[in-house]
């Protein structure tokens, strides 16, 4: 029953965007975020989706199973959009004027930037994940984050948390539904009730779920030990990463969208 | 207390590209005070029979009788979308802990369940959720530790934790006994404990089916075991059954069963070696006493 929760839901198709070095991609969909937020007339939006368009076409994620991932958030979007028609104040005459609420044109015209914008940041940021797979994503982020271990910044091991966490996530899942379904063959009950008493069926599954997840992280502690894992310093890579012509060829794209935006 | 599981059928993720037959079409009939023995190659439905049992799963298809009352009817509330009654959601509450009251499933590797901070607390759980009086809780976690073999007195108070990993797998399971089903499940009892921790285990749901008749079902991958205590073994692949019958009877069957991943005790395989040297010995030795007393008489000759 826990099974169907995806995270960094990676999908795996052959593809150039797929091909390409996480490092790039992370940094270009920082860009891309930048520019969502430069970006201040409403037809130059244009730009944007017919950009995050072809890098959707190229890699050949189907395009519903991105605007799937709109769902969740479409209570959000709907929000926003809500209260910025509502609270944004105008400087010439109200649209509609009711009692206390009042709808000017800038309000309206604020309402959709907002829902724009936050539609393509969530798509932008799918793209990302869908098209990198989790190990790539930290090894990437790893990188960029070298140059501030001058400073003291761990980047190795940030790294390397948020890989060892990405691969427990489907392991604790599993064990949650086996604990979850021991403790329902000895009538617990995690379904009715108040919320106090939902708070506390958790227990049995809580207690049990933590010890477990204390003793893999002994047991893999000692694993990586006998390893001789000893963290990053002078530790080789089993896939480099490597600056293609493929990247080359989406830097240039990357740098015509950016002077499309500043000059739009 | 009789079983009857009829045409049952379990599809996992049906209708999505992942979709698995666990289970395809079992007729089984498990009769009062059987000893059971499960077996069956990784991933050939013996999880999903059991935990159906439980009423954990649902099944896709078929039902499962156990002495006149379908476990299978009712476990769901029917169309997710519509409003459901509290009526019917105390219904199915109802009619779940009635599925569990008779029969008792204990997981593999119980003893990561356990959770509270006494013994005693912990063996309660179960009994309590049955809405027993306190005194009656009393008495079957008594009882119940009392059959697995743990000292009431001296060990009630003390925390789960700091037991060993054979005496905690006996908590868990005296947790499951407290309910006193009619039916009890286990899957592999027995797995990763000492050759020690192993027999007692084993010894002590010998004799609990014994004298209290309970009805047990036990799945294993120890042919040893199996040949040693079962009294009716069940073999099971890809999701249907395929030897039903004593163990001596299923153990006839050495080249079937290395097809399905499985093996014969390691007597069974001395005794083809012996037959085939030109000794004439009966096929159905498997346990290594018989194989002593039939040997023996040879050597005396």
């Amino acid at each position: 029953m826990l099974r169907d929760i995806t995270i960094g839901q990676y999908y795996s198709v052959p593809s150039s965007i797929h091909k390409m070095d996480p490092r790039f991609k992370i940094m270009g969909s920082i860009l891309y975020l930048v520019s969502l937020f430069l970006i201040n007339q409403i037809f130059a939006y244009a730009a944007v989706i017919l950009f995050i368009g072809l890098v959707i076409k190229l890699s050949k994620v189907p395009l519903n199973f991105i605007l799937k991932g709109l769902k969740p958030v479409f209570m959000l979007i709907l929000f926003a959009f809500v209260i910025n028609i509502f609270f944004t104040p105008g400087e010439g005459d109200a649209l509609i004027k009711a009692g206390f609420v009042k709808i000017y044109p800038e309000g309206i015209e604020r309402a959709f930037f907002m829902a724009i914008r936050l539609v393509l940041l969530i798509v932008g940021t799918s793209v990302l994940t869908l098209t990198t797979s989790p190990i790539e994503l930290t090894d990437g982020i790893e990188y960029l984050l070298s140059p501030f271990k001058k400073i003291g910044m761990p980047a190795h091991e940030l790294a390397m948390m948020m890989t060892i966490a990405l691969r427990f996530i489907p392991t604790l899942l599993e064990e949650t539904d086996k604990i979850m379904k021991a403790q329902m063959a000895r009538g617990a009950d995690f379904e009715s009730g108040n919320l106090m008493n939902r708070a506390k069926a958790l227990i049995p599954l809580l207690v049990p779920l933590f010890i477990s997840a204390f003793r893999r992280a002994d047991e893999l502690a000692m694993a990586m030990e006998a390893r001789c894992y000893k963290g990053g310093e002078g530790r080789t890579r089993m896939k480099v990463l490597k600056f293609t012509r493929l990247d080359l060829v989406g830097c240039l794209v990357m740098i015509v969208y950016l002077a499309t935006c500043i000059v739009l | 207390m009789s079983i009857n599981i009829v045409n049952l059928t379990h599809i996992y993720d049906k209708n999505t590209p992942n979709e698995t037959v666990a289970i395809d079409n079992i007729n089984l009939e498990i009769n009062t005070g059987e000893f059971i023995g499960l077996i069956g190659h990784t991933g050939s439905g013996k999880s999903t029979l059991i935990q159906q049992m439980n009423g954990l799963l649902k099944p896709t298809d078929g039902e499962i009788v156990v002495s006149g009352y379908n476990i299978t009817d009712g476990l769901e509330i029917k169309s997710k979308r519509k409003k459901v009654t509290k009526q019917e959601i105390k219904e199915r509450k109802r009619r779940l802990l009635e599925v569990r009251k008779r029969v008792g499933l204990v997981f593999q590797y119980p003893e990561y369940q356990l959770f509270e901070e006494t013994i005693e607390k912990d063996i309660a759980f179960g009994p309590i959720n049955l809405g027993l009086d306190n005194e009656t809780v009393r008495i079957r976690v008594k009882s119940a530790m009392e059959t697995v073999g743990l000292d009431y007195e001296t060990l009630k108070d003390r925390s789960p934790f700091d037991l060993s990993g054979g005496q905690k797998r006996r908590v868990a399971i005296a947790g499951v006994l407290a309910m006193k089903p009619e039916v009890l499940i286990l899957d592999e009892p027995t797995a990763g404990l000492d050759p020690k921790g192993r027999d007692e285990i084993l010894f002590q749901i010998k004799q609990l089916h014994e004298k209290e008749k309970m009805t047990v079902i036990i799945v294993s991958h120890s042919m040893e075991d199996m040949a040693k205590i079962s009294e009716r073994l069940i073999v099971m692949n890809k999701g249907a059954v395929v030897l039903d019958g004593h163990p001596k009877m299923v153990f006839q069957h050495i080249d079937l069963l290395e097809e399905i991943g499985l093996a014969v005790p390691q007597i069974s395989y001395l005794i083809r070696a012996l037959n085939q040297k030109g000794f004439n010995l009966s096929n159905d030795i498997i346990t290594a006493s018989e194989a002593k007393e039939a040997l023996s008489k040879i050597l005396i000759k």
